[in-house]
């Protein structure tokens, strides 16, 4: 069957004469308008003539290099699609799917030659001292709660802050639940482990420092040894961040109460490293690097200890910093420190430590809003909490926390990321019922 | 597809190189640079929109997208973008577009309900370092299971907001009457499942609406449906693992991980969608009491934020629980790249005269905006000296020695507050109290130690401070 050839330019005979005379045509405001091309390609006996389609799209690319050229003479961009290099038999269109393509989800194949060393807090009986729990953190080989890859082989541990002076500053929904202990350190520590669920007592002796009260060494030996009374889980002991009392303290405790493995909180830069080092070292006790959000001094620091101190012995606290005032610093700092530990970074493989505490150094965890922000009961501790778990996803072994409520959730959070629950039936959260209806 | 990492080399070697400055660049090795930083489009370059270089603008193209496809949710002003992401850990490159925050309604909430939800999704905002920080999006939810219904609360969702809809509705009869009202203001159709999938696909398809699949912690049939639903011609695509209340933590730990691992890292395409997350998840359980509810979704919407969600479906609305999650994701979507501190200086606040105060801060951002913000609002007249902390707040930076008595000396020396007041007392932050022997020496300026929060120095001023104490 052969159609008519049709051809409707409507354009005047007239016109195209005028245009006959000239050498160049400049066209304005010219818009062309193709509505709808017809094409027949059925061959004589019907089907695709694979030669006539060769061809059609040979002249369709003609057709778009003059396009093209004709858009450039005309001041315009010219069409972005490459040039067929090649004319090639056009493929059928793709048909839609009819039934769903079967895949399967890769589980990442992840490979870490690292591993993070082990390190034990406490000491039991059998072990040299009188707690009723040691507990061993770190040890991870992969990120953290990778679980798909590897569970975590230890659990993380949270430690509740104790202060030896009653007038240190907290913040009101803290406050509330300590107002009966402040004046007694041992009562303090007793509360956060019978009532609050402290898994270790971090004991900061604020009173050492020079601008407080200037404590000697021996009352600060005192106060330990009242809270190694009242409690029985392993203890930390907090330095008031002054480098020369700090170690004298330190240096007091280590040689009066033996044996109990306590985590010295901390050892700094300017510290004396060796004689620190020596003093861990020597009573067995373990030690918290202390750095300021640095992965290079963090490094530095965990080198000049090797000198004197057991790798074991050893955590790295890299700084917190609170939600909304430089967490994502802190998170960061973490994150990139553990993921070089884990690729084999020989100096960088410690369990991580937290002072979450410090999350409330953000002015909303316990500041007067707005009431659309309140209750500040619920702000503050949801601020330590979230503060806490995003650490806790970058990696962190040891937590040094205040709010009760706060310690509650991260120790939940703990324990389902441990457990690996799966759900029996999946939740359909879109037909979840909540809400007037 | 893996996310490359880029040398401006790699890049500058596939440009033009006629350096025509017509992108605004110096050369094409600066604008190389600004694509390796995603801080440029190819478009800019016209010489590589020459047919010449068709090949090369292809090429470069596929070097430069992301490996989790951008997918833009509602038009013109009011659109918003999720996904467009490149990296797993934010400090291999930066985080680029926020997840967006959806507030949930459903068809069958009273009015008040209703319009009581939407109103805070309007206008709920808080300002966090010089930013606005607010919500995104409104995920009007089908529980009635009827189409008048739907179709009804879908005309009231479109006239009480501006925001982005997000459409749920499972059976697609219902789903096309929700779309009869709404589809050119392009909402997010949820979803598409292994039972409807093909009906969803068809809407998206005549609608030209992106769409969500969703396999409630079911990776392989989530997977499925994403690939199914690309041959079938969709481009913009949302994957839903669904979220499984606290309890399930880990699984949804491992979902998301997983499903971004495989989006960065995979050569095989297939999950490089926005992922959606819906700490609501956490109403699905009876608890005694909502507000402990509302802190689990808190609770999970912090860890869906940490680990990967480009988008995520809330129904809690109360402050405390809405402030933790839009600054933690303000704070992890922040480009690391970019240090957040501000010039150290001599600011003068209001109209000081030489017996105002001189106070010191850090240059910290958020430090330096609190500090600045507290002062101006109390309208008090001033100096304040921004001490260079390497971007550390006060705490930080007295403990990791990046402020000391030295830094501090010299700062007021440098300057030259000396030349503007008469006394020599400079009020430094409650938190550096420790150092203000030293300041005094080094600096031969009397130290007074102001709050521990800047929120007091209005108070601190009225009631303590004292140009020349004894």
């Amino acid at each position: 069957m052969v159609k008519e050839t049709k051809l409707n330019l409507p354009l005047s005979r007239d016109l195209l004469e005028k245009l006959a005379e000239c050498q160049e045509i400049e066209l304005d405001d010219v818009e062309i308008e193709i509505e709808e091309i017809e094409f027949d390609i059925g061959g004589g006996g019907g089907g695709f003539n694979t030669q006539m389609m060769q061809r059609m799209a040979f002249e369709f690319s003609v057709m778009r290099d003059s396009a093209n050229r004709m858009v450039q003479m005309f001041g315009g961009a010219p069409m972005t699609a490459p040039m067929p290099q090649q004319i090639q038999p056009i493929a059928p269109v793709k048909a839609k799917p009819t039934q769903l393509i079967p895949a399967t989800t890769t589980v990442p194949d992840l490979e870490y030659v690292g591993e993070v060393v082990e390190v034990k807090l406490g000491a039991t009986k059998s072990e040299g001292g009188t707690r009723s729990v040691s507990y061993t953190i770190g040890g991870e080989k992969a990120p953290a709660f990778y679980n798909f890859h590897t569970k975590p082989k230890n659990r993380p541990v949270i430690a509740l802050d104790v202060f030896d002076w009653p007038k240190v500053k907290l913040s009101k929904a803290v406050k509330m639940h300590f107002r009966e202990v402040l004046e007694d350190t041992g009562e303090w520590a007793k509360i956060c482990v019978d009532k609050y669920g402290a898994e270790m007592i971090n004991l900061h002796l604020l009173t050492i420092d020079p601008l407080i009260e200037d404590a000697p060494p021996k009352e600060a030996v005192k106060t330990v040894e009242e809270v190694v009374e009242a409690v029985d889980v392993p203890i930390t002991i907090g330095g008031c961040g002054d480098p020369h009392k700090d170690l004298a303290v330190f240096t007091a405790i280590s040689e009066k109460i033996q044996g109990e493995r306590l985590l010295i909180n901390s050892v700094t830069l300017d510290m004396d490293i060796e004689k620190s080092g020596k003093l861990i070292k020597e009573y067995d006790n373990t030690v918290i690097a202390f750095t300021s959000m640095d992965v290079n001094k963090a490094r530095e620091l965990n080198r000049k200890l090797y000198d004197y101190v057991d790798k074991n012995q050893i955590l790295m606290d890299t700084t917190t910093a609170a939600l909304g005032y430089g967490l994502d610093y802190a998170f960061t700092v973490m994150e990139r420190s553990r993921l070089a530990a884990l690729k084999g970074d020989p100096e960088l493989n410690h369990p991580l430590s937290s002072g979450t505490t410090n999350a409330w150094a953000a002015r909303e965890a316990w500041m007067k809003m707005g009431p659309e922000f309140d209750p500040r009961e619920l702000r503050g501790p949801i601020w330590e909490t979230i503060t806490g778990q995003t650490l806790l996803l970058a990696g962190v072994d040891y937590f040094m926390m205040m709010h009760p409520a706060a310690v509650k959730a991260l120790k939940e959070m703990i324990d389902n990321l441990m457990n690996g629950a799966n759900p029996t039936e999946p939740t359909d959260w879109v037909s979840i019922k909540v809400g007037g209806s | 597809m893996p996310a490359k990492e880029l040398s401006p080399i790699e890049i500058y070697k596939m440009l033009p190189g006629t350096n025509c400055k017509e992108c605004g660049e110096t050369n094409c090795m600066a604008f190389a640079a600004k694509l390796v930083n995603r801080e440029a489009t190819l478009e800019e370059c016209k010489p590589l929109l020459e047919p010449d270089f068709a090949d090369a603008y292809a090429n470069l193209w596929a070097l430069l997208k992301p490996a989790v496809k951008a997918v833009e949710i509602g038009v013109e002003e009011n659109a918003i973008t999720i996904g467009g992401e490149y990296v797993l850990y934010r400090h291999e490159f930066t985080y680029f577009h926020q997840p967006a925050i959806a507030v949930d309604v459903t068809d069958e909430m009273s009015d008040e309900e209703f319009n009581t939800r939407i109103h805070v999704l309007n206008d709920f905002t808080y300002n966090y370092i010089g930013m606005d920080l607010t919500l995104d999006i409104l995920s009007v939810r089908c529980t009635s299971g009827d189409s008048a219904v739907f179709a009804e609360a879908i005309q009231k969702a479109d006239e009480l907001t501006r925001k982005p809809l997000m459409l749920i509705a499972h059976d697609p009869v219902v789903m096309e009457a929700g779309l009869k009202i709404v589809a050119e203001k392009r909402p997010l159709m949820h979803g598409a499942t292994k039972e409807n999938w093909k009906e969803m696909a068809e809407l998206s398809l005549q609608y030209s609406c992106p769409l969500v699949a969703y396999a409630s912690n079911d990776l392989d049939t989530l997977k499925s449906l994403a690939l199914t639903l690309r041959e079938y011609g969709i481009e913009d695509i949302v994957i839903d693992p669904g979220t499984q209340p606290t309890a399930y933590m880990e699984k949804n730990i491992n979902n998301y991980t997983i499903l971004r691992w495989d989006a960065i890292n995979e050569e095989e395409e297939g999950l490089g969608y926005p992922i959606m997350g819906s700490p609501m998840a956490a109403w699905a359980v009876e608890e005694e009491d909502p507000v402990l509810n509302e802190w689990n979704e808190a609770v999970l919407a912090g860890i869906l934020i940490t680990r990967f969600a480009d988008m995520m479906v809330i129904h809690g609305i109360s402050g405390w629980s809405l402030l933790p999650q839009i600054i933690l994701r303000s704070n992890i979507y922040t480009d690391p790249r970019k240090p957040v501190s501000v010039e150290p200086e001599l600011v003068v606040m209001g109209t000081p005269n030489e017996e105002s105060p001189v106070l010191l801060t850090t240059n910290f951002a958020l430090t330096y905006y609190t500090v600045a913000n507290d002062i101006e609002n109390a309208k008090i007249d001033g100096y304040l000296l921004v001490v260079d902390s390497e971007g550390m707040s006060v705490e930080s930076a007295v403990a990791g020695r990046k402020m000391t008595a030295d830094t501090v000396a010299e700062a007021i020396k440098d300057s030259k507050v000396e030349d503007l007041v008469k006394h020599r007392n400079i009020i430094i932050p409650g938190r550096s109290a420790r150092l203000s022997g030293e300041i005094q020496e080094e600096s031969g300026w009397s130290v007074s130690v102001g709050p521990l929060d800047s929120s007091g120095i209005p108070s601190y001023l009225s009631e303590k401070w004292n140009p020349y104490p004894e």
